[in-house]
């Protein structure tokens, strides 16, 4: 899942970086495939090369040092208010065809099943970065038809120009990365797809954890595997398997 | 630190802490809180890596007006579900926030008028149940949060109340403008001389400082840059136990009610391992006039 993340990351983007799991996939796609992504971190830096160490938060030591920019978090908002950050990536608990995330509440706010830890900053870049990928485990109680509360709007009800009306300035979801496969949106929005499904695991098997009536793509594949270079950066960064031991 | 927390943060206040984000937690001004059994109170943070969450075990905690949560590298908040779905210690009530409209409460609050408009937060459910959240057209209204007392751990500080901090800051400036009143704890406490050869570094007006307390290891689990390595399995080892509520009261005994201070904390974690060893200063900056 990690690896496939990563090559989200284009050359020369500016990427969002959020907590978790997304701080590995920023350090494995600059050191394959992107050697000119620059990582932008809510806790308020930004970097042009991985941490040479161990992350476990994006506000550990190593990622300080060598930071081409240390400030405030407004200073990192405001450069995506503007439109400067070309990804981002958030993490979720849940997420709907149309690309909506969960991270706040299973249940009736006012007396939640379960009361999940909030946005953080999920809500800013789903909102306001260019586009946006989400990581998430492939589950049929994650993968839900619609989410019962939008922390983070992806698509909305799903009809064309949804993002728009309601003035959200980025422009939404391109895929959901989970840890059976990739789910694209079509271009312009709307309800996500089976793209490919990762090596080891089933086209049927995908369909059967996703809590709806999954469209796959006419051109489904199997995912590339990880590259040699993609798992020499995941060992390097995160040597203890801390992110990537299932 | 005890007569600080004593005599700055009474029952009820609107706290904010933990505002560089995952840095320069004030762990130590947390713990001390709970051994005085503060109520009440309403804590205010972006997202509040397990700090939060024991307050609000330990039942101090009234209303919590935040982004996130839980324990970054864990996941969940345990004691923060059990508080919402069961008022277990007590109910809770919850503001909830974004990162980027918790900044801009903050900054609304220091710039002294009632809402400062975005636009974040369009599209998503987070002003349907917040009430300091309105969206007006295609804007976002996010009213001023002015905490009473923003608690902040940093490198290091003078008596005056000069305090430097360096790496990320997160919501630290907003919040202690914001604030009525500051508490700072630092690493070390040092001369005048040092914190005013650079002014550039000093983090609030020295008018805003209430109390300097010098609390080494004081935002431990959290890293401090030069310092501390963040304590990563010290917050595994929270989250397992305090999954139920049996083992975080274990947890909150061993680690907080039991302990006297800061410094008998110390004893129980392997400091020297997490010291930041190798150095690397920054260049000097020439403040010179004539």
């Amino acid at each position: 899942m990690i690896a496939v993340a990563s090559r989200e990351i284009r050359d020369g983007d500016v990427v969002f970086v959020g907590m978790r799991l997304p701080i590995l996939a920023y350090a494995v796609a600059r050191n394959a495939h992107a050697p000119n992504a620059r990582g932008l971190f809510e806790v308020g830096l930004m970097r042009d090369q991985p941490a040479s160490a161990f992350l476990g938060t994006m506000g550990d030591p190593p990622n300080v040092t060598g930071a081409v920019w240390a400030t405030r978090m407004s200073n990192a908002m405001a450069l995506m208010v503007q439109g400067c950050v070309d990804l981002g990536f958030i993490g979720g608990a849940e997420v709907d065809r149309f690309g909506n995330l969960n991270t706040s509440y299973v249940g009736d706010p006012d007396r939640p099943k379960v009361k999940l830890p909030g946005s953080g900053g999920g809500a800013d870049i789903a909102i306001l970065s260019r586009r946006w990928v989400t990581l998430m485990s492939h589950e049929k109680r994650r993968l839900v038809d619609r989410v019962s509360f939008v922390t983070s709007p992806g698509y909305g009800g799903g009809s064309p120009g949804w993002r728009k009306r309601n003035g959200l300035l980025g422009g939404g979801p391109d895929a959901i990365i989970t840890t059976l496969g990739v789910l694209r949106f079509p271009e312009g929005g709307g309800e996500a797809m089976l793209e490919s499904f990762h090596p080891g695991h089933a086209l049927g098997e995908v369909l059967d954890n996703t809590g709806w009536d999954l469209s796959v793509s006419a051109a489904v594949k199997e995912t590339s595997a990880p590259t040699d270079a993609e798992l020499e950066a995941i060992r390097r960064f995160d040597p203890e398997g801390f992110w990537t031991r299932s | 630190m005890a007569n600080a927390i004593e005599r700055f943060v009474p029952d009820g206040s609107t706290v904010a802490l933990g505002v560089a984000l995952e840095p320069l937690i004030p762990f130590a001004a947390g713990h001390e809180i709970i051994r005085q059994g503060l109520g009440d109170l309403n804590l205010v943070g972006p997202i509040s890596d397990s700090l939060f969450d024991q307050l609000i075990g330990a039942g101090c905690v009234r209303r919590v007006t935040a982004a996130w949560v839980g324990n970054v590298s864990e996941g969940l908040g345990h004691c923060y579900r059990r508080a919402c779905e069961q008022a277990i210690p007590r109910a809770l009530e919850v503001r909830d926030h974004s990162n980027f409209s918790i900044s801009l409460a903050l900054w609304a609050a220091a710039w002294s008028v009632p809402y400062l408009p975005t636009r974040t937060l369009l599209g998503s459910d987070i002003p349907r149940t917040n009430p300091d959240l309105a969206v007006v057209g295609d804007l976002v209204h996010v009213n001023a949060v002015r905490p009473d007392v923003a608690i902040v751990h940093v490198q290091r500080a003078d008596e005056e109340g000069r305090a430097h901090a360096w790496g990320p800051l997160g919501v630290s400036e907003e919040a202690g403008l914001a604030a009525d009143r500051v508490i700072v704890s630092c690493e070390e406490l040092v001369e005048a001389e040092v914190t005013l050869s650079d002014p550039n570094r000093i983090l609030f007006p020295e008018t805003k400082v209430v109390a300097v307390v010098h609390e080494p290891g004081g935002a431990h689990p959290s890293p401090v840059q030069g310092y501390f390595k963040r304590d990563h399995a010290i917050y595994r080892d929270y989250a397992e136990r305090s999954r139920s509520r049996d083992g975080f009261e274990a947890w909150l005994r061993e680690w907080v009610l039991d302990l006297a201070d800061r410094a008998t904390y110390l004893q129980r974690i392997d400091v020297q391992s997490l010291r930041i060893k190798e150095h690397r200063p920054s260049a000097q900056a020439d403040f010179g006039f004539e």
